[in-house]
């Protein structure tokens, strides 16, 4: 089972976790820029964390044989503090990185005018930088943010098929399947989605424009739920077909979409490698 | 005359054949057109640098050239670009060009920089980027600051990148100038850390090992010479 985890805090991460996920099939992921627990209170913060995403990291997981990419963005927890708005002028830098296949984590936490206004610049930042959209769906009030993060999605004028809407669960994840954007699945070990609900929701929905990820971070989470998810899916009758659409082709498709992903280093190692389906470039 | 493949990143290579087998080597990347605009539009517009850099990998790919064993087409392209910029800029501009695109680099822009130094004409304003290099423990900065513009570093600086390249596993003949620099004190750190690592029923590399039985050897030459 090769694995690409589309959404996932490595540097949150030890790197015994690097070694048991590689242990476990993953060969490639995506570590969008988010919220490190300790609210930070100036740009330079944010530029070193940055910098980490797209140097550090892919270093360390490069000892793994895992290819690691980024996605760059103001998240909207501390688009709210003005000592960090400065953040968004330095984005134009980063979202030219090769390493750079997203803008994100964008969109709503608790619904402020400052997140809006942050979530719309970004989106047009995505538009710009030719760049697919990841966007978190608020923890609270998560049906209505649902509904609005969508409608700021429909009005920014990006394309839905480049837009990933991120930790839905059963109930939001039909207004998502309408809309045209990408549904993303955190499974975690208590709360968003498990793996026997996400069997039951690829069920219902069929396994097309749906990423799985594990979203481990800082928090009670576990970078290995991927693999649980594609073995919970084949104990209920899915194909390795399904499995390997879910848990790899359909984040590359979705990723791919940037022209930036670049597989070919870890083509060699991915057991079940297709040469069509490792996208160099714009696929 | 036919010279005998050589690779580019050969510590101990004259610069001045560098970028010529660069250009060469890069004929057959994926997107040529866009090295020969980029190149062009250095020049003439040198403020489209940072973005003109960052693409390099995408534009070119990263794969390794055959032509020049240790440089990725990414790293060559970037690095031509530097070399272009410099034919338009005092050293002064260059250096706070070069500085900028490190900083502002991701881990394979940062290498490029410090591969592109030996080539530039920027003095020695440039060091800080080795030692903000040798600082990291990624080893493929570490051991691309160690080429041939590591001469501008100092002994102490120089003599701990050495030892950093044994600790992190960073072959030896990335170090320019190796013999010719390495002293009594790179010895006692050494043969120190060998003391260590054979307390602890380990060893050093090879080449480490060979260093320091090299030194060990000149080390006793010099006192038969001293007590003759």
């Amino acid at each position: 089972m090769r694995i690409f985890d589309p959404h996932i805090h490595m540097t949150s991460r030890t790197t015994d976790d690097y070694q048991a996920m590689a242990d476990a099939g993953v060969r490639a992921l995506v570590e969008p820029a988010f919220w490190l627990g300790q609210p930070r209170t100036n740009v330079g913060s944010f530029v070193d964390y940055f910098d980490s995403l797209l140097g550090w990291e892919p270093f360390r997981a490069s000892q793994f044989g895992i290819r690691h990419h980024a996605t760059i963005a103001l998240n909207p927890k501390e688009a709210n503090d003005p000592r960090c708005a400065g953040v968004l002028d330095v984005l134009p830098r980063y979202l030219v990185k090769d390493g750079v296949v997203a803008v994100g984590e964008i969109g709503y936490d608790s619904m402020t005018p400052a997140e809006d206004e942050a979530f719309a610049t970004q989106l047009a930042l995505a538009r710009a930088h030719e760049l697919p959209a990841l966007v978190h769906t608020p923890h609270r009030d998560k049906a209505r943010g649902t509904e609005r993060t969508l409608a700021v999605v429909a009005e920014s004028g990006i394309d839905a098929g480049r837009v990933v809407v991120d930790h839905l669960n059963e109930v939001t994840v039909g207004l998502v399947k309408e809309s045209g954007c990408w549904m993303g699945f955190s499974i975690y070990p208590e709360t968003k989605m498990s793996p026997p609900r996400m069997v039951e929701i690829l069920k219902q929905y069929g396994p097309e424009r749906i990423l799985v990820n594990s979203a481990a971070d800082w928090g009670r989470s576990d970078p290995l739920l991927t693999r649980t998810t594609g073995e919970a899916m084949l104990a209920a009758g899915f194909s390795t077909d399904d499995v390997d659409r879910v848990l790899w082709r359909n984040p590359v498709e979705f990723y791919g979409q940037s022209g930036r992903l670049d597989l070919s280093d870890v083509a060699a190692t991915a057991p079940t490698f297709e040469g069509s389906s490792i996208m160099r470039g714009g696929g | 005359m036919n010279r005998p493949a050589q690779p580019a990143d050969n510590p101990d290579e004259d610069p001045a054949d560098v970028a010529g087998r660069l250009v060469a080597a890069l004929a057959g990347v994926p997107d040529p057109d866009w090295l020969a605009q980029a190149r062009s539009r250095i020049v003439t517009d040198p403020v489209s640098l940072p973005m003109l850099f960052a693409s390099a990998g995408r534009r070119c790919g990263r794969a390794e050239l055959a032509a020049v064993p240790g440089w990725s087409a990414d790293e060559a392209a970037r690095v031509l670009l530097l070399v272009d910029l410099a034919t338009v800029t005092t050293e002064a501009e260059l250096a706070a060009a070069v500085a900028d695109c490190y900083h502002h680099g991701d881990a394979a822009e940062r290498r490029a920089v410090l591969k592109a130094l030996p080539l530039l004409p920027v003095g020695d304003r440039a060091v800080p980027l080795l030692d903000d290099a040798i600082r990291t423990n990624d080893t493929r900065l570490l051991a691309a600051a160690l080429g041939r513009y590591s001469r501008h570093l100092d002994q102490p600086a120089w003599r701990q990148a050495v030892l950093k390249c044994v600790f992190t596993g960073v072959p030896l003949a990335a170090v320019h100038d190796l013999d010719a620099r390495a002293d009594a004190e790179l010895l006692i750190m050494l043969a120190g850390l060998h003391d260590e690592r054979v307390a602890a029923g380990r060893t050093l590399p090879d080449d480490a090992l060979a260093l320091l039985q090299r030194l060990r050897s000149a080390a006793a030459d010099t006192t038969t010479r001293q007590e003759g």
